[in-house]
């Protein structure tokens, strides 16, 4: 169907249009959270959309915005206190350190996309880390309490169990969510000193050391320079590729699609900061010797990225969450099964949190009963990172890229915040407050609270 | 023929068929016992089926304090759970979810939840404490803990405003303030292992010491609860007989008796158990110890505040169905900002307990303000308040915070090793996630507010 | 009233023909409560049919039997003359029978696309098939003449209250439906999007389809309906074609059960001779 002035689809009905503004009874629904139509949907042209997207701004719906600003604020800030902070060894660092709270916000956008909450994401990465560890040990170790002799297990062995385990509490949770229907904060709050204890049980009051070198190495570990060139140009090409192709064959079908000077800019965008990671990664950053490259565990993220972004938006699956937590009961009566699909939201929110564990215990390399302990502020952290990144904590709406971004700021701001040498007390301050800020934005960007809500 | 000719008949001989209302009839709640009832035998008959139906109420609560109390008397150590110094223990322990509890309940009821009422709670007993101080500020204890008080019903505000008028989900803004106050209690305290302590010599000082860990006079103490009881049967006994007379819904007279047999034999128990020395050999304690009239005047104050004021009727009517309230003219923004606000002082209260109870010694690791907030909303789930609103009352916190502190001293009671701390976290989850699995199964029939909604 | 409605098409043929869907001698009670009581109705292809009641005459109920959404204790449903059993909403879905709740039921976090095929996802190689998806929504919209809607990618959340009665309408007939419960459509809207689904309908009932609509608003009713029938607790009353009724009448039905009535209207319902004989003064 081409594109005509006559296709009645795209020419408004004018008359009708302002009549129906006056006259709208519209129920309580569309009338708590009216949106613009998102600008990308009828802008013909580059300056067309940024008109739109501006008015759409101010009307209140900002989408990623706010995080962006977020993360040049944040970043420009502690730049100026601090001018070692956006150096190539400091920078490298953040994106480290980021990369849990990344992790863990994309795991928490699992259940904040159903309108639920999962508490337990920091204990489910600190229980998969002690266990990641505990696993490895060699024969002959005397440390865990369910393990006395030391298992020994291959690396790759004790992940798969590890990523297991983490699957199986966010199955127990999910049912008692899902067909329980038992409030997720309890559940997740519940579990979340449950697992408190058990890692505590499995640490068996012994701290734990990581001793092996193909899980430190998760971490630690890099590509080469050369390689990290060749990695970015096969991502940039490969996503270039896809957008442009898709874009350009939607706007020949005559679909609704962005126009081709946007695709363009998005492109560039991924360009210009692929290329800046890489040029600081490649920058020297060691105090000895040489640490030059990409980290490994960048394209480990960008892989959960990538998996969880395709699951979220490109499947039936991805699309019942959305539907869930826009109203469950049009879900339901469309034949969804509210049960299944929230379930499995907690079983890949605790699977991703696993794969934080094993970040965080290559990370951590030594594992105390502290760390553990410390494994509890993750949460908060990571619900704040999601909020920060766009997501709604009321459900329906979210990206799983707004748990990268989000981490960037949170893993800034904890960046920032240890560079200037600030107490953990004023630490906790901080993100308290930044919490409150993002709550307050998700709130105001919905016109005043959940749709519906007195 | 025509409407005004003959009856509005329903249309044939046989049985009418009356209106359907498809939500009554798919969870018709039975009317309470209390109201139908003329006689004390219809009056359990009616209660039966209430609980058949779903709506128990206070029950599972009981049920669990005495499978509780036989269960730990059993398997602790020399059966030493339920010795008269054991129990005023707990008392004192339990005194702390009580209040905790009964501040938590205000925010229950609305169908919100308070997060930071732990971390509140250690800040109203940080400022009290610091203000008594000697030589400075050397606050005089009364005004010590109105200070506190207001301070915490200040932050109380602030929360509930965001809540109530930003429109902020509470569970952000509480937690957010659980984060903030946890971080400030180090900072007022002067640093992460400092600690403010209270010496029980100095009158001034004497007076929050005693809170918790000080006894009334045995005599006094029977004289006082002699005075309360037939107070408090008196106002109950006149009260349904003046409803009765005046032809009211009121419930039988046999069972305002057996209603103020009960609170005279509790009250006897107490005493007894109270009046025991159980100091052992080297000291006398003995005596009503001063916690249990403060919990007991607070519960006095919640219980009137929430049944009998026009405050209280809001607070449930919001918590019920906020859109009829609105329209009925209640002001939901400020009904819901008192909550918090009164909810934090007695929060702030609660704290104050906490350090008494530990002796008078307060440091940065006291109480843990994320443990506080799950012992005292379990203990009101438990204890019956419902998690969407609507539902619950005060002596709810009592029961269920007297539960849950059974159950944690029992545990510590039992010599477990290297289980033990890691105990100390699994068990409140596991109280609590077993209180709320109780709550959601066995009380379907009662399902108020957003509850019933829930998709 | 005359015979023929505004389009000067007079009743379909189809009316002496069997209709569609035909329900006889449904009951259904609620515990102690029955809601429906020896309840007859037919809904003929090609034509709207008003279902009208006072609050709690059972209409709701009735709409839910045909549903599947709740299953009669006595009576027979007969589609296309066959009798048949439906135990659950989608056996209905399957015949071909398409209920729009009052609630809408939209999510409005999605678009109008997202909303039109959820539940029954088109995909390719286990990922959604956007651009199929999004052509026949498209298609179907402008089958239906909804214009007004600026983008079919729009959030259903912002879209006025008739256009989402127009995308609850259009997801329900886009699956080769052949019946179209609609419960209280026009009930939230004001004067222009009323106009707008009541075109809607017309054009339903133009494609072939037997419409039946619930309604409070006689108003809307007797601009739309074919046919009516009048529930009164939870009997059928009344039922024959919209020209033998006066609003009078409708309105007598709906509150007593019955009607002094019109000399040439003729009922269907089985109850009605028997009481008129009595009630006559």
């Amino acid at each position: 169907m081409a594109r005509t002035d006559s296709d009645p689809l795209t020419v408004p009905v004018a008359a009708n249009s302002s009549s129906d503004l006056a006259e709208a009874n519209v129920d309580l629904t569309a009338a708590a959270g009216v949106e613009e139509v998102p600008p990308e949907l009828v802008a013909q042209s580059m300056g067309e959309y940024v008109r739109a997207y501006w008015r759409r701004v101010r009307g209140g719906d900002s989408g990623v915005l706010p995080v962006v600003v977020g993360i040049i604020l944040v970043y420009v800030a502690f730049q100026i206190a601090d001018s070692k902070f956006l150096g190539a060894q400091n920078v490298v660092n953040l994106l480290e350190q980021s990369s849990i709270y990344m992790l863990l916000a994309m795991a928490e956008i699992f259940a904040l996309l159903l309108g639920e909450i999962d508490l337990s994401t920091g204990l489910v990465m600190g229980l998969a880390a002690v266990t990641l560890a505990e696993l490895v040990q060699p024969a002959g170790a005397a440390n865990c309490a369910l393990c006395p002799h030391g298992l020994a297990f291959p690396w790759w062995v004790a992940i798969i169990v590890t990523l297991l385990i983490c699957m199986g509490i966010g199955a127990i949770q999910g049912t008692l969510v899902a067909r329980f229907r038992m409030p997720s904060f309890i559940v997740t709050l519940g579990g979340l000193l449950i697992l408190e204890g058990v890692s505590l049980i499995v640490l068996n009051g012994n701290p734990v050391r990581l001793g092996n070198l193909q899980l430190y190495d998760i971490f630690w570990g890099h590509f080469s320079t050369l390689v990290s060139w060749i990695l970015l140009a096969v991502l940039v090409v490969a996503t270039g590729a896809t957008w442009w192709f898709r874009d350009a064959g939607r706007r020949r079908r005559g679909l609704v699609a962005p126009p081709a000077s946007f695709t363009a800019v998005k492109i560039a965008a991924v360009i210009v900061a692929g290329v800046v990671v890489v040029l600081l990664c490649n920058e020297n950053r060691a105090h000895f010797g040489v640490i030059e490259g990409v980290p490994y565990l960048i394209p480990i993220v960008f892989a959960v990225l990538f998996a969880w972004t395709v699951l979220l938006q490109r499947t039936r699956f991805g699309r019942y969450v959305y539907a869930i937590g826009g109203n469950p009961e049009a879900a339901r009566r469309a034949g969804v099964s509210l049960a299944s699909v929230r379930t499995w939201c907690f079983v890949l929110a605790a699977l991703t949190a696993g794969i934080a564990g094993i970040l965080f215990a290559s990370w951590q390399v030594f594992l105390t009963t502290n760390i553990i302990k410390s494994a509890n502020s993750y949460v908060l952290l990571a619900v704040a990172a999601a909020v920060i990144g766009g997501t709604s904590l009321f459900g329906g709406r979210g990206k799983t890229i707004h748990g990268v971004l989000g981490g960037i700021v949170i893993g800034g701001i904890y960046n920032g915040l240890y560079l200037l040498g600030v107490q953990s007390e004023w630490v906790d301050v901080g993100i308290a407050l930044v919490l409150l800020a993002a709550g307050t934005i998700d709130v105001l960007s919905r016109g005043g609270g959940r749709p519906g809500t007195t | 023929m025509t409407l005004t000719q003959g009856k509005l008949e329903p249309g044939t001989s046989g049985e009418p068929a009356p209106d359907v209302d498809l939500t009554a009839a798919a969870g018709v709640v039975e009317v309470p016992p209390e109201i139908l009832a003329q006689s004390l035998g219809e009056y359990f008959r009616g209660w039966w089926q209430k609980l058949k139906s779903g709506d128990s109420g206070m029950l599972p609560v009981l049920v669990a304090m005495v499978i509780v109390a036989v269960v730990f008397e059993l398997i602790t150590p020399e059966n030493a759970f339920l010795r008269p110094g054991n129990l005023v223990y707990i008392f004192g322990l339990s005194s702390v979810y009580m209040v905790l509890s009964m501040g938590e309940i205000v925010v229950l009821l609305l169908g919100e939840l308070d997060l930071s009422i732990g971390a509140v709670a250690l800040m109203g007993g940080v400022i009290a404490y610091k203000l008594v101080q000697q030589p400075s500020p050397n606050f005089p204890w009364w005004a010590a803990i109105a200070v506190s008080l207001l301070c915490c019903g200040l932050i109380g505000a602030i929360q509930g405003t965001l809540v109530a008028r930003v429109k902020i989900p509470a569970f952000v803004v509480t937690l957010g303030g659980f984060l903030f106050f946890t971080g400030m209690i180090v900072i007022i305290l002067g640093g992460a292992d400092t600690s403010l302590g209270l010496d029980p010599t100095v009158p001034n000082q004497a007076v929050l010491y005693n809170l918790v860990q000080g006894n009334l006079d045995v005599v006094v103490s029977w004289v006082g609860a002699g005075v309360v009881v037939v107070v408090l049967g008196a106002m109950t006994w006149l009260g349904a007989a003046a409803r009765r007379r005046s032809g009211l819904v009121a419930p039988p007279a046999s069972l305002a008796a057996i209603r103020i047999g009960l609170m005279a034999a509790a009250a006897v128990a107490v005493l007894a158990i109270c009046t025991v020395n159980r100091g052992g050999v080297f000291a006398t304690i003995e005596g009503l110890p001063w916690v249990i009239p403060v919990v007991l005047g607070i519960l006095g104050f919640w219980t009137v505040l929430l049944q009998r004021t026009r405050f209280g009727r809001y607070v449930y009517a919001i918590g019920g169905n906020p859109e009829a309230a609105r329209r009925a003219g209640v002001n939901l923004a400020g009904i819901r900002t008192w909550c918090f606000v009164l909810s934090a002082a007695t929060a702030g209260f609660a704290g104050i307990l906490l350090g008494s109870f530990y002796y008078g010694q307060y440091s940065s690791n006291v109480g843990d303000p994320g443990q506080l907030v799950l012992y005292s909303v379990a203990a009101a789930v438990i204890g019956g308040t419902s998690l969407f609103g609507g539902r619950g009352k005060p002596i709810h916190g009592v029961l269920g915070g007297l539960l849950i502190g059974g159950i944690a001293y029992g545990v510590s009671l039992m010599n477990l090793g290297t289980l033990s701390i890691p105990l100390e976290y699994i068990l409140p989850g596991a109280v609590l996630l077993l209180a709320v699995f109780v709550d959601v199964t066995s009380r379907r029939g009662a399902r108020t507010g957003k509850d019933a909604a829930r998709v | 009233m005359s015979e023929e409605n505004e389009h000067g098409v007079g009743p379909h043929p189809s009316t002496t023909a069997e209709p569609l869907l035909k329900l006889r001698g449904i009951d259904k009670h609620f515990g102690a409560v029955q809601a429906l009581y020896q309840v007859d109705l037919d809904l003929p292809a090609g034509q709207v049919t008003g279902l009208c009641g006072d609050n709690g005459a059972g209409k709701s109920v009735l709409t839910r039997c045909i549903a599947g959404v709740h299953q009669p204790d006595r009576g027979q449903i007969y589609f296309e003359g066959r009798p048949v059993h439906i135990r659950q909403a989608r056996d209905a879905a399957a015949l071909g029978i398409e209920t729009v709740y009052q609630d809408l039921a939209l999510a409005d976090n999605l678009d109008i696309v997202q909303n039109m095929f959820l539940g029954r996802e088109r995909t390719r190689h286990e990922l959604l098939d956007e651009d199929s998806m999004e052509r026949s929504a498209g298609e179907t919209l402008a089958g239906l003449r909804v214009t007004s809607v600026r983008s079919i990618r729009q959030p259903v959340g912002s879209l006025s209250g008739g256009q989402r009665q127009s995308v609850a309408v259009a997801k329900a007939v886009m699956w080769n439906s052949k019946v179209v419960l609609l419960d209280e459509p026009t009930a939230a809207l004001g004067v222009v999007q009323t106009r707008m689904v009541l075109d809607l309908v017309r054009r339903l009932r133009d494609h072939g389809l037997a419409v039946m609509v619930i309604s409070h608003n006689l108003n809307d009713v007797f601009e739309v309906a074919d046919r009516l029938a009048i529930l009164h607790l939870g009997r059928m009353v009344a039922e024959a074609p919209a020209a033998s009724f006066d609003r009078q009448s409708v309105v007598e039905f709906m509150t007593t059960g019955v009607s002094g009535g019109r000399p040439d209207a003729s009922y269907t319902s089985l109850e009605q001779p028997a009481e008129a004989a009595e009630t006559e003064a």
